[in-house]
């Protein structure tokens, strides 16, 4: 038995199943109040309880700051823009009773425009962020408590204020250093995910919000979600029309786009690393300078140059190639979808393929020559040492970055917004013919204030691009051998 | 007879070799050229200084790619015009993105440091979660959450404030460096490199987690510190939409400098003749990006490098 579980990777043995943790945890939660002293069992309703029985007073008193803290803000519930936080705000949360926050009119029994369902929505999760921190403390309070009982009975003095300080430079050091990215991490990044998520499924959508005013919408179950096959609501025709052909030409743009660049690049780095070429260092000058001019500037730059009155349109006129203006980007609607498809692939070439050649000019150089020696010896030619060793050992090297890459192409904003704005675009649609389902998400969203459908929409490319990730990424090495670098 | 025969090969071998080197510079060339014109042709375009028959200047995108006229008279108005009724805006705008990118290089670079280094040399318990965490996170669409973080930074007045339009520079800065600790993969490969026998041996001598970071993992990290400093220094720069959504559109005297650029060309500016004035800003824009950017090439591919390997 023994033998067979000192096989397995190391980090698989260490870890209980959920269970297993959960009556570890339940059962501990027993001991601290069984086996703990007054002080730890008062420590459970009284923050920092017992540190104050065991004279760690400072300690002591921030625990009891935060629930104080935390216990006022559910009780008095201080209001923002006159929309609450604490247990209104969880009631709030419900979107159907709406008395604060807002110019409610018990006359009528309906609310003007006074009240933001948004912050209700926002605080009604902060609210419930503050209870989980809640009950988070009084855990760390309580095993704090329990911890300086124990040292206490082995006849060791429980650790200063002073020490516990010193102890975040050193044993604690994780929590100093992790905190402020905790903090800002959860209120500027997973906070505004979930609200965005939730809104997924409301009504909130300016698009048909005149009956309940600007800033109110309630709760719609999956709604949303059906109207991308039924069409139903007031976007529910253009997603379902054209959910799927943006999807489609999501998958072939993140494909033909990662593809090209890779492999474009691959080649530029093979020619210019090759032996014997002078001038190396200036033709990768010329590559990089590329990559270090801000995107916004190079994209409108080729945006202009292709343009209607732009140098390439008169040039090509000039030489009788066409007789009007081509319209390479799809900037007017009644220019063609797949030249402006072909043009963006093109562009994006442009765009990424220095930035393959710099990454793999370095791991071209790492190939390890005695490799090329032995073909050589062999008699192999250079065709032949190229996709028998040169090509395998790069894509051997470089497949996360395949695999980053291809999800940054699916999420590829700036290329489609800059060069075509998501156009050809049709009538009583948003989703032009080069939209991806970022742009299209930002058009939306900020364009029409239709904050469900793009929340819908944010869900959908989440789910692909988690899908990937993850099929691709636990299985590479680089996850699975995490550990072993270390 | 055998040296002859071997000596013809050699030489057909040479002269293979020599057109496949001309081939090769032939191709280069064409392509450093298709690379660099569009570049080459914003440059032109800032220098430009036509004017039509009755005098008015030229500032539309023209036919011809290199200008008739050069002259200086873009960037002079460039720096003096009122743009979207703000006297000196892209003097403003330029100072505004400078303040802006120096705060956030300073937060996000300290943010990483200090994520990656606990990610990669301590132990602890919420380690992998965390890591998880931060991988799932990543993978909603930025632009998702960037409208709900406009609604979170309008709450608490840091943005979209009547009498303060000025506190949504800060709630830029608090926008583009809260979620920087999140990408610390780069850094975190970097620091796996770092032998652990290292760390190990420091902490048998005593030094606390503290001194290690301080005194033997930041003087290594030198390389990477460049990185992380040169990406989010030159992120402010090149964004103008996260930049446009929380500053707001109708805030124009605290634009960062892309959100103005793009306005001239885009905006509800009455005056569409300000192409070779955007092409003007643009090379003032590029100039000191482009410089960082060459000066510090060898710690930027050394960045980007470990970011592909480590994916």
């Amino acid at each position: 038995m023994a033998s067979i579980t000192s096989k397995a990777p190391n980090h698989k043995t260490n870890q209980l199943s959920v269970r297993e943790r959960a009556g570890k945890k339940l059962s501990d939660f027993g001991k601290r109040w069984s086996d703990g002293s007054l002080g730890t069992k008062l420590s459970h309703f009284i923050f920092g309880a017992g540190n104050f029985y065991h004279g760690q007073y400072a300690k002591g008193l921030i625990f009891l700051l935060v629930q104080i803290g935390i216990l006022a803000l559910m009780i008095f519930c201080p209001s923002i823009n006159g929309t609450p936080y604490g247990w209104k705000a969880l009631r709030n949360l419900s979107l159907t009773h709406v008395t604060e926050g807002g110019d409610f009119d018990p006359l009528t029994g309906e609310f003007t425009s006074g009240s933001d369902c948004k912050l209700m929505v926002l605080f009604g999760f902060v609210t419930i962020a503050m209870i989980i921190i809640y009950f988070m403390v009084w855990n760390l309070n309580i095993n704090s408590s329990y911890k300086a009982d124990e040292e206490k009975k082995i006849g060791k003095k429980p650790a200063t204020f002073k020490e516990d300080l010193r102890d975040l430079l050193d044993g604690k050091f994780h929590v100093l250093m992790l905190t402020p990215t905790c903090i800002a991490a959860a209120v500027f990044t997973i906070l505004p995910t979930i609200f965005m998520i939730a809104l997924a499924f409301t009504t909130y959508n300016s698009q048909d919000m005149n009956d309940l005013g600007t800033n109110l919408f309630h709760w719609n179950g999956l709604q949303n979600f059906r109207a991308v096959f039924t069409g139903e609501g007031s976007l529910g025709v253009e997603i379902k029309n054209r959910f799927l052909p943006v999807l489609g030409w999501t998958f072939i743009w993140a494909i033909f786009a990662t593809v090209t660049c890779y492999f474009g690049g691959i080649i530029l780095a093979l020619l210019i690393n090759k032996k014997g070429l002078k001038g190396k260092k200036i033709f990768r000058t010329i590559f990089i300078f590329t990559i270090a001019v801000p995107q916004f500037i190079s994209l409108l730059a080729v945006r202009n140059l292709l343009g209607e009155y732009g140098p390439i349109n008169s040039m090509l006129m000039d030489m009788g190639v066409t007789k009007a203006p081509i319209g390479f980007l799809g900037l007017k609607p009644t220019d063609s979808e797949r030249l402006a498809k072909f043009m963006v692939i093109l562009i994006n070439m442009w765009v990424g393929i220095p930035y393959t050649m710099l990454m793999t000019s370095g791991i071209l150089m790492n190939i390890p020559a005695d490799l090329y020696e032995a073909a050589r010896v062999d008699g192999s030619t250079t065709t032949k040492m190229f996709f028998k060793i040169t090509l395998p050992y790069v894509i051997f090297i470089t497949t996360p970055y395949l695999i980053s890459s291809f999800i940054g192409n699916i999420n590829s904003f700036n290329t489609i917004f800059l060069l075509t704005g998501g156009g050809p675009t049709y009538t009583g649609y948003q989703a032009g013919g080069t939209d991806l389902l970022v742009t299209w998400l930002y058009k939306v969203t900020i364009d029409q204030g239709s904050y469900n459908t793009g929340a819908v929409i944010g869900i959908f490319t989440f789910l692909i691009t988690a899908t990937i990730t993850l099929v691709t990424y636990r299985r590479s090495r680089a996850y699975n051998e995490e550990d072993t670098f270390q | 007879m055998s040296t002859t025969g071997n000596k013809k090969k050699y030489k057909s071998q040479s002269r293979n070799r020599r057109v496949s080197l001309g081939v090769t510079y032939t191709i280069l060339t064409v392509l450093s050229i298709i690379w660099i014109i569009p570049l080459v042709w914003i440059v032109l375009s800032a220098f430009r200084c036509e004017y039509q028959p009755d005098g008015t200047f030229i500032g539309r995108v023209t036919s011809n790619f290199f200008p008739r006229a050069y002259g200086l008279k873009n960037f002079k108005d460039l720096f003096t015009a009122t743009y979207y009724g703000v006297p000196g805006a892209f003097p403003r705008w330029m100072l505004n993105t400078l303040m802006i990118a120096v705060i956030d290089c300073i937060i996000s670079t300290f943010l990483v440091l200090s994520v990656a280094y606990c990610m990669s040399k301590l132990k602890f318990k919420m380690r992998k979660p965390f890591m998880n965490i931060s991988m799932i996170i990543g993978l909603f669409p930025g632009f998702m959450s960037m409208i709900a973080i406009y609604f979170l930074l309008k709450s608490i007045g840091l943005t979209g404030n009547p009498s303060h339009p000025e506190y949504s520079v800060i709630g830029l800065i608090l926008a583009y460096s809260a979620g920087a600790g999140l990408g610390f993969q780069i850094a975190k490969g970097f620091f796996d490199v770092i032998p652990n026998a290292l760390v190990e041996s420091a902490k048998l001598d005593g030094c606390t987690s503290f001194k290690i970071f301080r005194r033997i993992i930041l003087p290594l990290a030198k390389p990477i510190i460049i990185y992380q400093a040169l990406m989010s220094f030159t992120g402010p720069w090149m964004d103008f939409i996260f930049a446009k959504v929380i500053i707001g559109a109708d805030n124009a005297p605290y634009w960062t400098v892309s959100v103005g650029l793009y306005s001239l060309l885009f905006g509800t500016h009455p005056d569409t003749n300000l192409f070779t004035q955007f092409a003007a800003g643009c090379v003032i824009v590029a100039i000191p990006i482009v410089t960082l950017f060459m000066f510090l090439q060898q710690y930027y591919v050394e960045g980007v490098t470990a970011g592909a390997v480590k994916g």
